[in-house]
């Protein structure tokens, strides 16, 4: 019965994103106003049917309905509630569903919250987020439907995949989808702006808002995925550059260079065309990463299920949505002609440079990803490790960091470029003496980590400077500018330190044994056995003492799962302001209770994600600017009065 | 003109890239499910659930058979059941279950509780031959000719429809 209802509920979605695709774009061809209108209701119905469908899928795993093939696939009778609840996202059919549910909110919320943009306009834009919905609503009709039943129905669940009994990956999906359906409106407001052959600052201004919010979503999900496999995997990293981790990684670094250019196009009548090609490719890409994911094209250390007709179906998504969008791009975009002039001494040239090493690192990282491919193709098998990736984005972001205090400092529109090197030296000059002080403390550090530091402290120092001198009171978009550049360089000093003053060693340890590692005495006192809600453990204990003093017992853990036959590795981490200490279990070495344990100390590997914390702060502080919601509000008055008029 | 190429550029370098995937799926569609189709069974020596004494695939040559991966477990392995005891009890073909990662106890209740549709079952507790299968995962059939070749691989369960519509043809071109 409600697995049924659950279907229903999906056709429906489909029927209803059909019409929202077609009904509003042949009112706009056809400037029919009462076409148009259908355009808002239809996005509430839709966002109504899908989040129903979604709902229903929850309460058949809190039900333990195993009727239901993919709630037998992905739950127990053991599995906790919590993880239940959970298992409706934790697989690919829900996942997807999960999908077209965000698709579906931002839809509702785009249509709710548009009301500086005209009817002509609006219409336009729904009716492309409408195209996307449809064609994900049909790939989990078609190709991934979480409803489909299973006769006999068997007595128990295969209970989900340890890897994802954990809160790190409850969250990490949803917040990428959030991010990558969010990066849909500037795609939806580009092909839009394509299709009508016009575009202006105020729609940049409205879509702008939209892809803060993507790219803090986005920014989000990467942390959480990176933190997750940092304590899940139990290898102690924090990015492998795995093709997984890649396709979340592509969008950021395109959506990055999105928001710089906005910040131009929004204000004058420049970089259009580039600012609707970047959120053309931007969007492609969350698609490609969906696609690498879901194919089976890469081989990964993430194990999905791969199947070639989902692979196949989301290609075909790929070349309507991104074939399409550039097609029109590439006989329209001239339509779009940016018509002032860009002083090469401004702060708009130095976006532009921003725009373009965001743009070269997601190529990079793009050929890097899909490099194994290519040779594959021509019958050898290579892979592209993480020095390649290392390497390469070392190379693209020294630029990047040496240029962000000359782009903060330079004005808008026109600025004397030697001037403002100048007013750069004090900042240049403490950096360097902090860079000297932190290689005088931490010798010896090799070159990269130096580059990194100095180029942390180069942002750092320059960005609080620029705060203080600033003429006048800050505004928002000044604000959240200044977070997300702080951001920046805790970052690059952060990731600096954790990349190269880390300990790692793996160390033969006896029940009673101390070893000193790092400054740490780690004394190992034995294994013993736990049973927990749905799986056995052994777990470690570990007495960390620094001068005799006991800082903490660590219980590192090794799980296994016996409904899915797996052993999992549970590492226990000591937070410390400064440094993690991280200790995992290897594997048994003896019969006299020997282990081979894993001792990593990790410097400053929280403030790392803290600093792509403050990246998102600044990006959602920037919302809240007055200048935009002064222009914003002026325009929805203008709006309403023209519609006055015509009616 | 000149314009229109310049922004023709994404468009062809998305076409080439798109062509690139499509290339690339195709070439692991082929080759991904069959490594092992047309070779000789990888050897193996198991011992057996409910017999003393091991068998090898030595064992089993002189007529076509198929080789059921299967764990107490493992829920689809419950649904293929009926199945497996179906294309058992036809008699057209030898079935020999592969009890994978399972413990004796539970196997057996299983069967107690189910029926035991197997000819012979052999038992690989850790995993090992398993892995010269190649399997993913339980369920997974493999088709043997009387030679020894592995001539067809399922993998999921078993269904009426690919008896109907893989197993048996086949079968019926090794006769």
């Amino acid at each position: 019965m409600l697995p049924g209802i659950g279907q229903f509920l999906l056709v429906l979605s489909l029927l209803l994103a059909a019409a929202l695709t077609v009904l509003p774009m042949l009112g706009y061809a056809r400037n029919s106003q009462t076409l148009m209108q259908t355009a808002r209701p239809l996005a509430h119905v839709l966002f109504i049917t899908v989040m129903a469908s979604f709902v229903v899928l929850v309460v058949l795993f809190v039900q333990q309905d195993f009727s239901v093939l993919y709630v037998a696939e992905n739950s127990s009778l053991e599995l906790p509630l919590r993880y239940r609840i959970t298992a409706a996202w934790g697989a690919h059919e829900g996942s997807i569903l999960m999908w077209v549910t965000v698709q579906a909110l931002w839809i509702s919320a785009v249509a709710k919250f548009s009301q500086s943009l005209s009817l002509s306009q609006i219409s336009r834009v729904l009716s492309v987020l409408g195209l996307i919905a449809l064609g994900f609503v049909a790939f989990v009709l078609f190709a991934s439907n979480p409803f489909e039943t299973i006769f006999p129905v068997p007595a128990d669940g295969r209970d989900l995949n340890p890897l994802l009994q954990d809160f790190g990956m409850i969250m990490h999906p949803p917040l990428l989808y959030f991010g990558y359906v969010g990066l849909s409106v500037a795609f939806a407001l580009s092909v839009a702006a394509l299709i009508g052959g016009e575009i202006n600052e105020q729609w940049i201004r409205w879509s702008r808002r939209w892809t803060n919010i993507a790219w803090a979503f986005l920014t989000m999900g990467i942390i959480l995925g990176s933190w997750w496999a940092y304590y899940e995997l139990g290898w102690g990293g924090w990015w492998f550059w795995d093709p997984v981790e890649n396709a979340s990684f592509l969008p950021w670094l395109a959506g990055t260079a999105l928001i710089h250019v906005q910040a131009v196009s929004e204000r004058k009548n420049a970089f259009r065309g580039w600012t609707v090609l970047l959120a053309i490719i931007a969007f492609s890409l969350c698609i490609l990463g969906t696609f690498l994911v879901r194919s089976g094209s890469i081989t990964s250390v993430h194990s999905f299920a791969a199947d070639p007709f989902r692979g196949i179906f989301i290609l075909v998504l790929l070349a309507i949505y991104s074939g399409g969008a550039l097609t029109l791009y590439a006989f329209r975009a001239n339509q779009l002609r940016s018509r002032d002039t860009i002083n090469l001494n401004s702060r708009e040239t130095l976006l532009l440079a921003n725009s373009l090493i965001f743009i070269t690192a997601t190529f990079t990282v793009l050929l890097g990803t899909l490099f194994p491919m290519i040779f594959e193709a021509v019958g050898k098998k290579i892979s592209v490790g993480a020095p390649y990736f290392g390497l390469m984005f070392f190379v693209l972001m020294i630029p990047m960091a040496v240029i962000l205090p000359l782009g903060s400092q330079l004005r808008w529109h026109r600025d004397d470029m030697l001037a403002a090197v100048k007013q750069l030296l004090p900042y240049f000059i403490a950096s360097t003496l902090l860079t000297v002080v932190v290689w005088l403390i931490f010798k010896p550090l090799n070159i990269r980590a130096i580059a990194g530091i100095y180029g942390g402290f180069w942002v750092l120092t320059a960005t609080l400077g620029q705060w203080f001198k600033r003429p006048g009171r800050a505004t928002a978009g000044f604000i959240g500018m200044s977070v997300a550049h702080v951001g920046v360089a805790v970052f690059l000093i952060a990731m600096s330190m954790t990349e190269h003053k880390d300990i790692e060693q793996d160390i033969l340890m006896s029940p009673g044994i101390t070893k000193q590692v790092g400054g740490y005495d780690f004394t190992f006192t034995g294994v013993d056995r736990v049973k927990q809600e749905n799986y056995q453990a052994q777990q470690g204990h570990v007495e960390v003492r620094r001068d005799g003093r006991l800082i903490t017992t660590l219980n590192p853990q090794k799980r296994f799962y016996p409904k899915q036959q797996m052993p999992m590795t549970e590492a226990a981490i000591y937070v410390g302001w400064s440094k993690d200490i991280y200790v995992s279990l290897g594997e048994a070495v003896n019969q006299e209770g020997a282990w081979a344990v894993r001792i990593y100390i990790k410097p400053m590997i929280r403030w790392m994600w803290f600093g792509g914390i403050l990246m998102l702060t600044g990006a959602i502080i920037g919302l809240f600017s007055a200048r935009i919601k002064r222009q914003e509000d002026k325009q929805r008055d203008h709006v309403m009065a023209q519609q006055l008029k015509l009616s | 003109m000149k314009k229109i190429v310049i922004t023709l550029i994404p468009l062809a370098i998305f076409v080439g890239l798109l062509t690139l995937l499509f290339l690339n799926m195709g070439y692991h569609n082929e080759t991904v499910p069959s490594p092992l189709i047309g070779k000789p069974v990888p050897a193996f020596e198991l011992p057996q659930l409910y017999e003393k004494g091991t068998l090898t695939e030595q064992d089993f040559l002189g007529e076509p058979w198929l080789l059921n991966v299967w764990g107490s477990w493992c829920p689809n392995c419950l649904y293929e059941h009926p199945v497996v005891t179906d294309l058992a009890q036809s008699g057209q073909l030898k079935v020999v279950g592969l009890n994978w990662k399972d413990e004796f106890e539970n196997a057996d209740a299983w069967l107690k509780r189910l029926g035991n549709p197997y000819d012979t079952i052999l038992v690989d507790y850790k995993g090992n031959v398993a892995i010269d299968f190649g399997v993913y995962g339980a369920p997974e059939s493999f088709l043997i000719d009387a030679n020894g070749i592995i001539v067809h691989k399922i993998v999921g369960e078993l269904t009426p429809d690919n008896v109907q519509n893989e197993i048996l043809p086949k079968l019926a071109q090794l006769k």
